[in-house]
Formats: C-alpha cells, structure tokens, sequence
C-alpha cells in the first residue's frame, strides 16, 4: 500500500536545514516536505534561483544529501544525466529530484523539462510556483498572474501591473502525456506529500507545481504564508489537479469559491487593483473553473 | 533535539586543501540565523497536545517532535510566526527579544 503522509508519519530528521530563506518562505516548506518524503537517498538538482541561493552559501550546506547547482536552463536536463549516471553506476533504491522555480520552469527551463519528459527519465521534477522571479528583486515570470505588481511590470496610471495570466504550465506538461502531473500548494500539505510519494513510485517522468507564497515578494505578512496558500486554492485561483494515464482529475472541487477579494487584499503587489481588475480576474476564474469541471473527473 | 549543528570552519591552509571544483560537504553550517529574529515562538507545553501542526508546517523545520514534549531550535528559528499563526489551540505565542 502506498505510504500516507501526514505530521505524524514523516521523519524527524531535517534533509534540508539552516537555509537562509526569508522568515515565512513558502518555498522553503514545499523543498523541506518534498526532501522528507523523498528520502535521504535523493539527488536534487536546483537551477539558478531561491533555492539554491539560499543553501548552496559557501561552506554552508543546507541540504544533508547530495545536491547540484545546475545552468539555470536544465534543470530537467542535469536531472536526466543524474538518474543516467545513477542507472550507469547501478545504484539503485534513489530518486533524482529536480527544484526549479516558475521562472526557472515555464519560461527559462521550459524546453529541457520538455526533453526530459520526452525521453521519460525517471526523475521527479518539482515546480515551486511563487509567481515572479524573486530571487534577482521580483520581475514579471510565466507564471505571474494579472494583476500583480513587479518591478518589470509596475503599476501606475496605465497598466494594472502584469496584463498577461497565467501560463498554463500544468496542462503543457500534461500535453506531453507524462507518466505523472500533479499541481499542490503549501496550503494543503498531505495532499502535496501525498502527491510527491505518488511521483516518488512513478516509473518515469513526473511533475509537481506547487503554489508557494513569497512574503518578500508578495509583500504580505510572514505569519500567513500557509493561510495565503491555502486562501488561493479556496477562493479558485489556483487548483489541485492531478493527471495520469491521460486523464485529467480534479482533487478538489469547492462548491462555493472563498472570496477573492480577501486573498488579493492581504498582498501589497495587489494593492492597486480597480473593482474592474477584480472583476476580470474573477471572470477568468470561472471560465477556467467552467472547463474544468466540464472536461475534468472528480 | 536532533538538528544539525554549526560547525567550526577552518580557512584551508594551503590550496592543497580546498576541495576539487566548485564542491563542499553537505549538511555543513558554519552560521546560525538567530539574528533575524525579533519575536521568538514560545510554546506553552501545559496547553500544547502534541498534533505537529507547528511541526509541519514550519518552513525552516526547526521545531523537533523527537522528545516527549516539542522543542525549538532556537538558533535556527527565524521568528515567523507561522507555527504560532496555525496553531490551533494557540499556544505559541510570539515574545519580543530583548537584549
């Protein structure tokens, strides 16, 4: 039987300890869990970002397995050779983990995560969505949502900050019909464990976006990162979906959505937005909803 | 309390002893991060029924479920706020500094 996660079951022992994160990383959290739930036996491979800011601080080391810096490109592409040269040397019994940002996955790694899932390597390949390439001062990713203030998208008299949405990054993945692709967010923990454990056993490429806030660059308080997390998945802004042996699956389906205003109210980066801009956000969220539960199973 | 500790960094000698390419041992720390704190979790163990809420959900994973009661490492905590913000049963709270 597949191993459920929860406080309880998970190690005591830290994988991933006395990073230098800002104080309420969401971020941080997914790296933790997903290292625990991984195991000591995992090889990670992290690009040019947060993560790997934050850890790799020489001599500082925060991770207690073994780990890379990799070009901020090939996340997926340092992750196949990892699991290649595991196979060569024949160890067996170990997962290869790859962590990259949104920036680092929708827009600057997009093509070598393609080659991996592609090729079907046995690597499991985690999304940190934190919405901005926050690590160089917040500038506008792939995944930045409308709306939201950075410092390549400012908001003034003309613009609402970002005017694109979301890239789908979920459902590009999913296109190349890959073993396993789940999205997560640091507001629903065993799920997001529950999910990794799912990829961990996935023979072949798997894919994990989880949604993690960023108090530096969202501009809200520290204390509320989890609620924040969980607030998005509640008022329908972001989902928990899984897809495998090409079906999509909706993990959660809320019958009536939180209210988006609460959500977006609490971010400084949202601070600026008309009743208009948060009437087209909600528009867009429907309509995304309205496919969803059209096409998608429970 | 079962957390990696700090260790002492010695500045290699020669050029001899720096490792070969851009490579270090894991799980070294030769720094805590104490200092970033302003408000420290205290958690109040009377009042706390040991659900690891705190546990799980704390970013830096600082606080260790291994003993009969929870502990924090302090010099690793960052002060936060999120385990004391989650706690069901409030029983974290957060105390100012004073040095």
């Amino acid at each position: 039987m597949t191993q459920k996660w929860n406080a309880k079951t998970l190690t005591n022992k830290e994988l991933f300890y006395g990073h230098k994160a800002c104080g309420g990383c969401g971020e941080s959290l997914a790296v933790r869990l997903a290292m625990k739930v991984l195991g000591e036996k995992a090889f990670a491979a992290l690009p040019a970002g947060c993560m790997s800011a934050v850890s790799f601080i020489y001599p500082n080391m925060a991770f207690t397995t073994n780990a890379i810096i990799t070009p901020f490109a090939s996340t997926g592409a340092v992750a196949s050779g990892m699991a290649a040269g595991l196979k060569a040397l024949g160890i067996e019994d170990t997962y290869v983990v790859g962590f990259a940002g949104d920036g680092g996955t929708a827009d600057i790694g997009i093509q070598a995560l393609s080659g991996a899932i592609d090729r079907n390597d046995n690597i499991v390949y985690i999304c940190n969505d934190n919405e901005a390439y926050m690590n160089t001062g917040i500038q506008k990713s792939g995944l930045t949502p409308y709306g939201s203030k950075t410092t390549t998208t400012p908001a003034g008299q003309n613009l609402p900050g970002s005017i694109t949405m979301k890239k789908n990054m979920f459902e590009i993945v999913a296109a190349h019909d890959i073993a396993y692709a789940a999205t997560a967010s640091v507001g629903y923990l065993e799920d997001f464990m529950n999910k990794v454990q799912k990829a961990k056993e996935t023979k072949g490429t798997s894919y994990i976006h989880v949604f993690a806030p960023c108090p530096t660059g969202w501009g809200h308080e520290t204390h509320i990162t989890i609620d924040l997390a969980k607030q998005a998945v509640d008022c329908g802004l972001w989902y928990l979906a899984e897809y495998e042996n090409g079906a999509f699956k909706l993990n959660r389906n809320p019958k009536e959505f939180a209210s988006v205003e609460d959500y977006l109210k609490v971010q400084s980066r949202f601070k600026h937005l008309t009743s208009q801009d948060v009437a087209l956000i909600i528009d867009e969220r429907d309509k995304k909803w309205a496919k969803m539960r059209r096409d998608w199973t429970e | 309390m079962d957390r990696p500790k700090v260790k002492k960094w010695q500045e290699p000698a020669s050029i001899d002893a720096y490792p070969l390419g851009a490579t270090c041992d894991s799980d070294h720390l030769v720094s805590i991060n104490a200092g970033w704190r302003t408000f420290k979790p205290v958690i109040d163990h009377d009042k706390c029924v040991m659900c690891l809420r705190c546990f799980l959900v704390c970013p830096d994973g600082v606080i260790d479920k291994s003993g009969p009661q929870l502990e924090i490492d302090y010099d690793y905590c960052k002060g936060c706020g999120v385990c004391a913000h989650e706690c069901k049963l409030k029983c974290i709270t957060m105390v100012k500094e004073e040095k």
